[in-house]
């Protein structure tokens, strides 16, 4: 590893991103345990195995948990509510991913002429990675 | 670590113990869950729209138990630990007991994940699937 920069105090990028990833943190947890319950509510319960309840609790989208043949899957999810929690875990697990990755491999490089370049090819793969998400969740069947 | 010097792997197992060894642990399941619902992700998108066989073939080895079995440590143990830190940073009166922290968090994850992983071997064994 290698020497941190450390920026001024006050409020900048990486005060921020220390904030967020605190919030995000929590506020995944908040999402699957609200998922995990409305999958037990709905019938998760009756034929539990893990890799099913997983999905059911993080990504609750109809064609993410599409080969679990739990009855009314279609019906349970199709809401614009199951929607909007959807975009939420997605923006901030990606986004509490991708700050993670900047940290780790800043750690190794350091405060660099390639900070920048490395800073960019992460918030493209972010960016890349929130629309692949986005679209799997618009081309579900609702 | 030293200031303007690369330590490298050796940097990964100075004496800082108990604390220190969550800290690294945090990163590596980090990394373990990222490598793991990005290409999960990639593959779910690959299904969905029919592009090929590659993203069934991958969710086939990621919803077999051998591999649960990982991706249930990366999980639980990147939640708890992420909660203990968010804890120690809104209440930092806490921070001098960050040692017994550390063992409460494995206080709480060791039953979870042992109970876990003997649900899963357990229906592993019995309906003989992959």
């Amino acid at each position: 590893m290698r020497p941190r920069y450390v920026p001024q105090r006050g409020i900048n990028l990486d005060y921020l991103m220390w904030l967020f990833t605190r919030i995000s943190g929590v506020g995944i947890v908040l999402l699957a345990l609200m998922g995990l319950g409305s999958a037990m509510y709905m019938g998760a319960r009756l034929q539990m195995d893990l890799p099913t309840v997983l999905r059911w609790t993080f990504f609750p989208n109809p064609s993410h948990v599409i080969n679990s043949n739990i009855p009314d899957v279609t019906l349970g999810w199709a809401t614009a509510f199951w929607q909007i929690m959807q975009y939420l875990i997605l923006f901030l697990a990606f986004t509490h991913a991708a700050n993670g990755i900047r940290m780790i491999v800043e750690d190794y490089i350091g405060h660099t002429f390639w900070q920048p370049f490395v800073r960019a090819l992460i918030a493209l793969l972010w960016m890349g990675m929130v629309i692949v998400g986005i679209y799997v969740i618009l081309g579900s069947a609702y | 670590m030293a200031y303007g010097k690369y330590s490298g792997f050796k940097g990964w197992l100075y004496k800082g113990s108990t604390p220190y060894y969550v800290f690294a642990l945090h990163r590596l399941t980090a990394m373990g869950i990222i490598l793991f619902v990005g290409l999960h992700v990639l593959s779910s998108f690959s299904m969905q729209q029919v592009l090929g066989t590659w993203g069934t073939t991958l969710n086939i080895i990621y919803e077999s138990w051998w591999f649960q079995i990982v991706v249930v440590f990366c999980v639980l143990f990147h939640t708890l630990n992420g909660l203990r830190l968010v804890i120690l940073d809104v209440w930092p009166k806490l921070i001098k007991y960050s040692r017994e922290a550390v063992y409460l968090e494995w206080a709480i994850f060791i039953p979870i994940y042992v109970l876990t992983v003997y649900l899963i071997v357990i229906k592993g064994i019995t309906t003989g699937t992959v």
